[in-house]
């Protein structure tokens, strides 16, 4: 088991490590820098310029300046950010926890939706409940999520139920815990409702065909045959079984925890990850830039491990396939 | 006369590679010898993990062997070259157990009877479908249906058609790795009675390899009897039968299910 | 009858299946019971509702499907699979049923019972796995153990094992088989009456020697002669030709007029097509349905 753990983890950690490279090459590579703005500004001088960017080791050669880059990673600074004046990874988590209470928010949400959803479904496989299903998931899925994004803001503006963007009243300072939470609730809904809506589809219908694959499996029938009942038979015979390319979906959920919602983030002006990575990249700011695409990829690899964890977990088959190996 | 195919001291290893420490080693088959004259039947008996499935992959090329000689016709199989084995693998030809997994259900039956000749290149279109109707009308499946899936035939249609696939290169030897077992006992008898009549028209030399001891008796001249990767008798069958040298025979024997009279001729009606 | 083995043979398509699906009610979607009865301690099962079904299955009779390697849930190990079955009628402390599992466990295997319990389905050979369906069978004491080929997939050494297995079972606790299977010599010597089913229908039933040994219907006679002879026989009649039926038993789309075998039966009359066979009887217990032998 450790073997195999191990294995995976460090096909993780290569993965990250490449990304990081690959992310700094070609964000460094694009022509132009964070000065270029400045250029066109005729009271700054060009040595001042020269020196500006020497300030901030621009003008090293390239492999220097990743070494360099990486060594400010390993001391949890994650380079500097030049608009911010920062160091880019207190900048990250600040904007990072604003996305997750909006994704965690969501997955959950939409998972606990898609289960049963699904479970329905495959139960009345090719039924009129099953096919509206299938056509309403079909349609969420054709609808953008940017038209999705923008129809859930026309319709708080026209009612006036839910405030059109970002994570605080003006007054959120003064009002009482409650009142925070209150508010902070309803701010979320129309992002939260966005990304539920784009998610659902997928899930739904990978749900059903995992369930409806089970459901059909002489297992099944001869466990029904043996008089169990159905409660135990859904939870504890049909999910187990249906748990592979679930928990491998799961698995993916977990993975774009932050890199999921960064559309409906700009959108909706949500102080997250999206809307400033946005700004850093227009702004050729860029190791906020690399900094926002290592902590995805952080996130993609975990969800990844975490599937094949679980996966092990649940699944003996793979347990003694790797054992043979 | 010289025998069709000798089978010297061969030799098979499975090796099991775990992720820590020593890989684990299977002896499936222990220094196996026998011969097989052409035209004749020689059955493999034994119960489930004697090995006689690998000797039948061997045989067939679809294995290397891990030691040991193969002689078919001359040539040894178990060092010949690629290209060579490319040539002989035809002429032996192998029909498995199971006849739903071992077909591709979408395909046509005519689609799937004329594919070795398509591979093999050699025939024109019409030469193909022509053999191919000849193929299927000799293994007793009708023209009527020979546009349809696979997926509508019954168990004992498909292994007439796994049969007459293997007969399209018209192959020296034909090896069935129990491809009776999976059949009702009247659709078995079907297939037994095409066998017989197409190794007397054909000529052709059979392995049957089975764990039903009763078929192997009526179709074979030969008893081969084999337990753990060892062959423990050989001889002719009916002296196997009566008289059964080793304890893996009688075991075997003993464990055959028997009807317990002796069934009446087909004359008496 | 209670304590006796009933063979049923069937063939594929015969419906063998099916019959044993439908006294439990297991039939697919699209699958319909429209008529008869399944009578079982004076309640015609056909008519129970939900819960009282749901109690009879496993509880008071038993289905062993075929293919014990689809049979068994791949995720859960056999001793779980087989303790579920107790829970779900019996309403006993967890130390119980943990008790009671591993006491069928060790009737089943007497070696090793407590490694096959607690390992998984695909970590089994095909005997081990017959008998961990077994154990799910007998798990609450039914009444009736309904079996659908148990043996098919195994070879002939752990074939007479499972069997042996099922006489043990029968001595020791009284149990009831209906035994299914397409191989008329596995009936020899183990079932006390033998029913024969030919295209959905009953064609011959009776005490199993007087079947075995004097078989009547057409199909009966023809399918025991084709099937090869005994080893030990075998140098009497080498090569002779097995009696091969003509044709093929496929299922039939429609119910048809007249005796289902008639397409290929060798003794056909003009009757036979129109009408459907009456009931003869031979002897008090041994029924056929054929024109023959009115």
């Amino acid at each position: 088991m450790m073997r195999y753990l191990f294995r995976r983890l460090s096909h993780a950690s290569l993965l990250v490590f490449g990304v990081s490279l690959l992310a700094f090459l070609f964000t460094t590579l694009a022509p132009g820098d964070y000065f270029d703005e400045m250029r066109l500004n005729p009271q700054i001088a060009p040595e001042a310029l020269v020196a500006l960017r020497a300030q901030y080791q621009l003008d090293r050669p390239l492999p220097l300046r990743y070494f360099s880059w990486l060594n400010s990673v390993l001391h949890g600074q994650m380079g500097f950010s030049f608009s911010y004046n920062s160091p880019v990874a207190p900048l990250l988590l600040v904007r990072a926890k604003n996305t997750l209470l909006l994704t965690i928010t969501a997955t959950l949400l939409a998972w606990v939706i898609a289960l049963p959803l699904g479970i329905w479904s495959a139960e009345r496989l090719g039924r009129f409940p099953d096919r509206l299903i299938s056509v309403s998931t079909a349609v969420l899925l054709v609808i953008p999520d940017l038209v999705l994004a923008l129809g859930l803001l026309v319709l708080a503006v026209r009612t006036g139920w839910f405030p059109t963007g970002g994570m605080a009243s003006v007054d959120f300072a003064s009002i009482s815990p409650v009142h925070k939470i209150r508010d902070l609730a309803f701010h979320m809904t129309l992002p939260v409702a966005a990304l539920v809506l784009s998610a659902l589809p997928l899930l739904v219908r990978h749900v059903r065909a995992a369930v409806a694959e089970v459901l059909h499996a002489p297992f099944l029938l001869a466990a029904e045959g043996h008089g169990i009942p159905r409660g135990t038979l859904l939870l504890r015979y049909v999910l187990p079984a249906a748990a592979n390319p679930l928990l491998s979906l799961f698995g993916f959920s977990i993975g774009a925890l932050l890199s999921g919602s960064l559309l409906i983030e700009v959108v909706m002006s949500w102080p997250g990850l999206g809307p400033f990575l946005l700004e850093a990249i227009l702004a050729r700011d860029i190791y906020i830039v690399i900094g926002g695409v290592l902590f995805s990829t952080i996130f993609l690899a975990a969800g990844n491990f975490l599937a094949d964890i679980l996966l092990y977990w649940i699944d003996p088959r793979i347990r003694t396939e790797n054992a043979s190996r | 006369m010289e025998p069709i195919l000798k089978v010297e001291n061969l030799v098979k290893r499975y090796t099991k590679r775990n992720l820590v420490g020593v890989p684990q080693e299977f002896l499936a088959l222990d220094s196996v010898s026998f011969t097989v004259s052409a035209g004749a039947t020689l059955a493999i008996v034994g119960e489930s993990g004697s090995g006689k499935s690998t000797v039948a992959s061997c045989i067939a090329c679809l294995e290397t062997p891990t030691g040991g000689n193969l002689w078919f016709e001359g040539k040894n199989l178990a060092h010949a070259a690629e290209n060579e084995l490319r040539n002989l693998r035809p002429q032996i030809q192998l029909i498995f157990p199971d006849p739903a997994s071992s077909l591709n259900p979408r395909w046509t039956i005519l689609d799937i009877v004329a594919e070795p000749l398509v591979v093999q290149g050699k025939l024109s279109r019409s030469e193909r479908m022509t053999r191919a109707f000849s193929l299927l009308e000799r293994v007793g499946l009708s023209a009527e249906i020979a546009e349809r899936p696979a997926s509508e035939l019954s168990g004992g249609q498909r292994q007439r058609l796994a049969i007459a696939r293997a007969l399209t290169l018209q192959p020296k030897i034909l090896i069935l790795d129990e491809a009776l077992s999976a059949l009702d006992c009247s659709v078995q008898a079907q297939i037994a009675t095409l066998l017989i009549e197409l190794q007397s028209s054909l000529g052709m030399t059979f392995l049957f390899i089975s764990h039903d001891l009763a078929m192997a008796a009526y179709l074979a001249d030969e008893i081969a009897v084999m337990s753990r990767g060892q062959i423990v008798e050989h001889g002719p069958a009916v002296k196997i039968l009566q008289t059964p040298a080793s304890e893996a025979t009688r075991q075997l024997l003993a464990a055959v299910p028997q009807l317990s009279h002796a069934p009446q001729p087909a004359a008496q009606r | 009858m209670s304590g006796e083995i009933l063979g049923v043979l069937g063939e594929s398509g015969s419906g063998k299946s099916t019959l044993a699906a439908s006294v439990l009610r297991l039939l697919p979607p699209n699958g319909e019971i429209s008529g008869g009865a399944v009578l079982f301690e004076g309640n015609n099962l056909l008519q129970a509702d939900y819960q009282e079904l749901r109690q009879i299955r496993g509880g008071r009779i038993s289905l062993i499907f075929q293919e014990p390697s689809l049979a068994l849930h791949p995720t859960i190990r056999v001793g779980e699979q087989v303790r579920q079955v107790l829970a779900a009628h019996q309403s006993s402390a967890k130390k119980e049923l943990a008790e009671r599992t591993r006491e069928i466990f060790n009737r089943l295997f007497p070696e090793d019972a407590d490694r096959i319990a607690r390992s998984y389905p695909h970590q089994l050979s095909g005997g081990q796995r017959q008998r961990a369906l077994i154990a799910q069978a007998i798990a609450c004491n039914p009444a009736i153990v309904i079996a659908d080929e148990p043996t098919a997939a195994l070879d002939p050494v752990t074939q007479a094992e499972i069997l042996a297995v099922f006489r043990s079972l029968r001595e020791v606790l009284g149990l009831s088989m209906i035994f299914i299977t397409h191989n008329p010599a596995l009936l020899s010597g183990f079932a006390d009456r033998i029913l024969i089913l030919y295209a959905g229908q009953v064609v011959e039933w009776g005490p199993a020697n007087s079947v075995l040994q004097s078989p009547r219907h057409p199909y009966t006679r023809a399918l025991f002669e084709s099937l090869p002879p005994a080893p030990a026989d075998s140098g009497k009649n080498r090569k002779q030709m097995l009696l091969v039926i003509p044709g093929s038993s496929s299922p039939t789309s429609l119910p048809r007029k007249g005796c289902s075998f008639e397409p290929r039966c060798p003794l056909k009359m003009d009757v036979c097509r129109e009408f459907e066979p009456p009931l003869v009887k031979l002897g008090e217990t041994h029924i056929l349905s054929c024109f023959k032998y009115q």
